[in-house]
């Protein structure tokens, strides 16, 4: 008897299975590093999940603050056995822990952002945020009294130092003096420790702050002070109305609801997606009202010619930080020299160790 | 220019050292009656989350503060109950109590993360700001960060001079001779936890009302611990725990604006400055201890009678 009962939940558990590989119901998931919050990275990666949930017959999940390493592993693969059809994973620290969930469930799409490594089920994505960077840049270096703009990062990986160097590039376009000064805090998400180090950089004279971090301490001590703000990952004017020009963001949505399309189609294929501007990944959020019409109008016209492609963020001659020439004029950088750029351009002050 | 820059430098060691004055000077209190309690941090980060959650949805900061006190105090009275009801490990106890008060705080905090709440703002004091060098160090800055200076004085003048003073610094040093004395020793125990725990509270507010005014997990990150270090830092004497939680901010601080001046020292040295030289100072005022005034029986549990 309780052998028939077992043969019985056994074929309706496969029944099951079947049933939802051969519905219309795709389940995607979602896992964050840091949580979801009002502005951030794994915010403005929700709210591409929300555009996803929104497609018919879509269900998605999330798990935030999953940090990187084992714990993301059985994360993920808590997902994988639950029957997930596609998973995203988006922080850089995902990557092999993915990778090994990937080969045991070949069924499974598995897409993660901001790495390198991929397997026939396992695809991996980010945006060309260096192109809004530069945007915002001009902005900062226009409005920048001191010509001193700071800038607070989070670590020295080239993620971060391109988005550094096209930031100045950009600021150095519309300001030729200008200069600006990095300070590294090594957090992704320290309210406390950012804020901080925003404030050690209007010390020193900026009047401007920028920021590759994920939480708005930056933006606040920038208000308080009363001087001018770039936020990151998605509008932050909210925390910072008086000082936040503008930010170069991300917006998730259509490129992961492409993706499901393609999923569902049955068109998907692994490969290192690297869309920018053109593709609307990245943007600009709404200026500020302090920033003048003409600016705004200027900043706009280069957002289209980055988009169509007729100017690009780095080309020659571009010099790094001891005069060196590194791009040679006529030259833009390649793709492979921007993913693993470890060097400052000319005029930034800081150090990239 | 430069001394604008040293200026600056010192009113932001003020203010870093806040969260870990208050901090520092509960753990004093908790072990002048003889109880070691690990459980800084825990306490420090449910204070900082219930006196955001509290000036969130009041919208009175002040209200918040008092509550993040309070709500370390709730969390110092759980290791008084196992060290004192239940003659537990007052070490086990305490550390357990750091694990409960970050988990805990992270888990109800996570709605909240990221958002804001009303909080403390820079408020100068007049007349006293205008000193030169001294107004703009100490007295640009925020109401709590005044409170924390007539902490330690009144602490001081609490130990030294009263009556009350010296019961309690007898339960710490010998809780059965103060008992049989006639001192109520376990009632001063207690006291002296539960204060703590308010003051380790009130430290964690600091941080989600005034440093930032935001809520995110993590907040604490590690000052509750650097908290019990300035304890033996400070001989556990208040007016010493000044010292100590300046010096620490002031490094923080420090490093962070040695990056903004342009120096070209790698990050990653910059940033274990605060540690090393934490651990540095430690060495030093331990090696030449005289003058510490550490309680004879710290960490000793005594037997319930009162």
């Amino acid at each position: 008897m309780k052998k028939i009962v077992m043969l019985f939940a056994i074929a309706a558990v496969i029944g099951f299975s079947t049933f939802s590989w051969a519905g219309k119901d795709l389940k995607v998931g979602f896992v964050y590093v840091s949580p979801i919050g009002d502005a951030g990275w794994s915010y403005a990666h929700n709210q591409g999940r929300l555009a996803v949930e929104g497609m018919d017959g879509v269900t998605t999940s999330f798990a935030e603050s999953v940090s990187e390493g084992p714990d993301s592993e059985r994360v993920i693969m808590n997902m994988a056995r639950r029957g997930y059809d596609i998973i995203f994973a988006t922080s850089f620290g995902y990557m092999d822990p993915m990778l090994k969930v990937a080969g045991k469930f070949p069924k499974t799409v598995f897409m993660h952002c901001s790495g390198y490594k991929q397997a026939k089920n396992m695809g991996n994505y980010f945006g060309r945020m260096y192109q809004a960077r530069y945007l915002s840049g001009m902005v900062a270096g226009a409005m920048s009294k001191t010509n001193k703009i700071g800038y607070v990062a989070a670590f020295p990986i080239p993620e971060v130092i391109r988005g550094i160097n096209a930031f100045t590039l950009g600021a150095q376009a519309v300001n030729p003096k200008v200069e600006v000064r990095v300070v590294w805090t090594k957090t992704w998400y320290d309210p406390a420790t950012e804020k901080e180090a925003a404030k050690s950089l209007l010390d020193v004279g900026a009047d401007v702050i920028a920021q590759h971090q994920d939480s708005p301490g930056p933006q606040e001590a920038a208000q308080e002070r009363g001087v001018y703000s770039v936020g990151y990952n998605s509008d932050m004017s909210g925390f910072a109305p008086k000082a936040h020009l503008t930010a170069p963001i991300w917006n998730w949505g259509p490129y992961y609801v492409d993706v499901v399309k393609q999923v569902r189609q049955g068109t998907w294929k692994s490969e290192a997606a690297w869309p920018g501007l053109a593709d609307g990944i990245v943007n600009l959020a709404p200026f500020g009202p302090m920033v003048p019409k003409k600016l705004q109008e200027r900043v706009l016209a280069k957002k289209a010619e980055i988009a169509q492609g007729k100017a690009k963020v780095f080309e020659g001659p571009i010099k790094d930080q001891q005069g060196k020439e590194r791009i040679a004029a006529g030259n833009v950088a390649t793709d492979k020299e921007l993913l693993g750029m470890t060097w400052f351009v000319d005029g930034v002050i800081g150090t990239t160790q | 220019m430069t001394v604008g820059i040293f200026i600056t430098l010192l009113a932001a060691a003020v203010q870093s050292g806040t969260p870990i004055l208050y901090a520092t000077l509960g753990e004093i209190l908790t072990e002048k009656v003889g109880v070691l309690n690990l459980g800084v941090e825990g306490m420090m980060m449910v204070g900082a989350l219930t006196g955001f959650l509290v000036s969130k949805f009041t919208g009175n900061p002040v209200l918040g503060f008092i509550a993040g006190g309070f709500s370390g105090a709730m969390l110092a009275w759980i290791h008084g109950l196992v060290c004192m009801g239940l003659q537990g490990n007052q070490i086990v106890s305490g550390l357990a109590l750091t694990i409960l008060g970050t988990g805990l705080a992270n888990y109800i905090g996570t709605p909240f993360a990221g958002q804001t709440a009303p909080g403390f703002n820079p408020l100068s004091i007049p007349l006293l700001k205008g000193i030169p060098f001294f107004g703009p160090v100490l007295f640009q800055h925020d109401l709590l960060v005044y409170i924390s200076f007539l902490i330690p004085p009144l602490m001081w003048l609490f130990f030294r001079y009263t009556r009350p003073g010296l019961e309690l610094r007898s339960v710490g040093e010998y809780p059965e001779a103060a008992f049989s004395a006639g001192i109520r020793a376990l009632r001063f125990r207690w006291a002296g936890v539960l204060m703590g725990g308010f003051l380790a509270g009130l430290g964690g507010a600091y941080l989600s009302l005034a440093y930032t005014h935001l809520w995110s997990s993590g907040l604490s990150a590690g000052r509750g611990w650097i908290a019990v270090a300035l304890v033996i830092f400070a001989f556990w004497k208040p007016e010493r725990a000044f010292l100590g939680a300046y010096f620490f901010g002031g490094v923080m601080a420090f490093q962070l604006r040695l990056q903004a001046i342009g120096t070209n020292i790698p990050s990653s040295l910059l940033l274990m400055l605060p540690y090393a030289l934490t651990v540095a100072v430690l060495v030093f005022a331990s090696a030449r201890a005289r003058g510490s005034d550490v309680p004879a029986a710290l960490g000793v549990n005594m037997e319930p009678r009162d």
